[in-house]
């Protein structure tokens, strides 16, 4: 399965026209401890580039973007009620949301895994 | 993600906390200077610490994470490096009559080695610092804030012709907190262990002077260890060689606070508020009151007779999300009331704490008030300070 990221370091694992959005490891390690999180419900529409899931650490609090336009499938309960999960595992259980693809098109100039290792590491 | 929005103390939100210049229209002398390094900055660094910029200085905000060390300092005893802070030593003929000048405690009469929590004043009764004061014989030894010590001494130089103010640019400043902090420093200090709470005292250890108060900034028993700059490190080793003992960053040390109850300056104290509106009355000394003849000492009399128009307290949130610096306080009608100046989820309690300032007719503890964060409506209650007890080794106590 296509893993992308994006430069705001959310990552999406894309099946089909179905896809699973989280925040990178990179990132949960720059956040620290993250004590919250709010995830979209099923059916909301989410657009490329804006708002679609809130995370707090002790230290600080940011906005999930989507890295694609589409429908919201299923947010994950389990990191609202264990908000550690993301830390733990950024990139696998502690994932944020799972969408429907409105435009595969949008995936063109996402990087991929190999790209945002190597530019994670120049900043 | 969006970028991140800090809270806590990191200079992004130290605005308010920047030096004061000594001009009372504001003025110059509070331009960014290149940041500092700590005498600790290469242990910092080696115990991989994430390092930020804070009161003009490079410090260590965590280690190993901000819960973990957290509660470590709840259960065994953390070790704060907080050299940014400001010793001063003042000394002159008079010394405690001028410093009652601008500040409302009872230097006159306070007892040795006995430090005192006090407030620097404006002329309007705004606070310019909050600082513990200690009699050493004629003199006084000052702990104040990093991110204004200069502007303190400029001001108290400016107000207090007729004494000197000798900035201990050469001594580092660490902190021992956490209930198994008195066991531990007893074995490399014999004596300390005999420290009430609010007591100091000289000690010698590694071949160098110490001064030693046991006092902090955590609600939990524990000790502020002046030492000399070139000794620090060889006190840090061998501190955190015990295994009780573990390195605590600021991030800890701003969460630790708030659940005590502790205002941090620049952010629930600063210029527009006074010591009776922060609840700070227990620093505005009997006498003092009596006769007045401090700076601001119109308006505080007169607020402590009247009571002021808001009040500093605690907010406890519904939910799990943190509410904080910033947010509004509204009334049930939707009508802001108040802000809150420290907030943030709290380890300890495992959920969201907040404190800030109300208009005081709705200070009452319990009363229902929202919060408004970044267009979110936030349930909230006054409450009682602080939210975790403080555990102080007070003589005489059980």
């Amino acid at each position: 399965m296509p893993l992308y990221f994006t430069k705001e370091h959310e990552w999406i694992r894309v099946e089909g026209d179905q896809a699973t959005v989280g925040i990178s490891s990179h990132a949960q390690e720059a956040l620290g401890d993250i004590v919250f999180a709010e995830v979209p419900e099923a059916g909301r529409r989410v657009t490329k580039g804006q708002e679609a899931a809130v995370v707090e650490s002790v230290k600080a609090a940011s906005d999930v973007y989507a890295p694609v336009s589409g429908e919201v499938t299923e947010g994950n309960q389990a990191i609202v009620d264990d908000p550690a999960l993301v830390n733990t595992d950024p990139e696998g259980k502690g994932w944020f949301f799972k969408l429907k693809l409105s435009d595969p098109s949008e995936l063109d100039g996402l990087m991929d895994e190999g790209a945002y290792r190597e530019w994670v590491k120049t900043l | 993600m969006s970028r991140e929005v800090h809270s806590g103390p990191t200079d992004e939100t130290q605005a308010r906390g920047t030096a004061y210049s000594g001009d009372p229209e504001g003025g110059e002398g509070t331009a960014s200077q290149e940041l500092q390094r700590l005498p600790l900055d290469e242990w910092h660094r080696a115990k991989s610490a994430r390092m930020v910029s804070f009161a003009g200085y490079e410090m260590p905000v965590q280690y190993e994470g901000i819960i973990a060390e957290h509660l470590w300092t709840r259960e065994n005893a953390g070790l704060f490096d907080v050299s940014h802070m400001g010793q001063l030593f003042v000394h002159g003929r008079g010394v405690d009559g001028a410093l009652e000048r601008l500040m409302p405690g009872d230097f006159k009469t306070a007892r040795d080695m006995k430090p005192k929590y006090s407030l620097l004043l404006d002329e309007d009764g705004g606070i310019i610092d909050d600082l513990m004061a200690t009699r050493r014989g004629d003199d006084f030894y000052i702990v104040v804030n990093g991110a204004t010590k200069h502007g303190d001494i400029v001001y108290m130089q400016g107000r207090l012709t007729d004494v000197a103010i000798d900035y201990m640019k050469e001594q580092a400043l660490l902190a021992l907190q956490g209930p198994r902090a008195a066991e531990v420093l007893e074995s490399a200090i014999p004596g300390v262990a005999d420290l009430g709470f609010m007591e100091g005292a000289s000690f010698r250890a590694f071949g160098h002077p110490l001064w030693i108060s046991r006092s902090g900034y955590t609600g939990e028993d524990g000790f502020e260890i002046s030492v000399p700059a070139v000794a620090a490190q060889n006190l840090a080793d061998w501190l955190v060689a015990d295994e009780r003992v573990k390195p605590i960053g600021l991030g800890a040390r701003d969460s630790l606070r708030l659940e005590a109850g502790l205002p941090l300056y620049g952010h629930d104290l600063d210029r527009s508020t006074t010591p009776v509106m922060a609840g700070l009355t227990f620093a505005i000394n009997k006498r003092r009151r009596a006769e007045g003849g401090f700076a601001g000492a119109m308006r505080i009399l007169a607020e402590l007779e009247n009571r002021p128009p808001q009040l500093r307290v605690g907010f406890d949130i519904d939910g799990r999300q943190p509410v904080r610096e910033g947010a509004l306080v509204l009334d049930g009608e939707g009508n802001e009331v108040g802000k809150i100046t420290s907030g943030g989820f709290s380890p300890s309690l495992q959920r969201p704490i907040a404190m800030g300032y109300v208009a005081t007719p709705l200070a009452e503890v319990g009363t229902a008030l929202k919060l408004e964060q970044r267009g979110k409506l936030f349930d909230a209650r006054v409450a009682a300070m602080p939210f975790v007890p403080h555990r102080y080794h007070r003589k005489g106590a059980a």
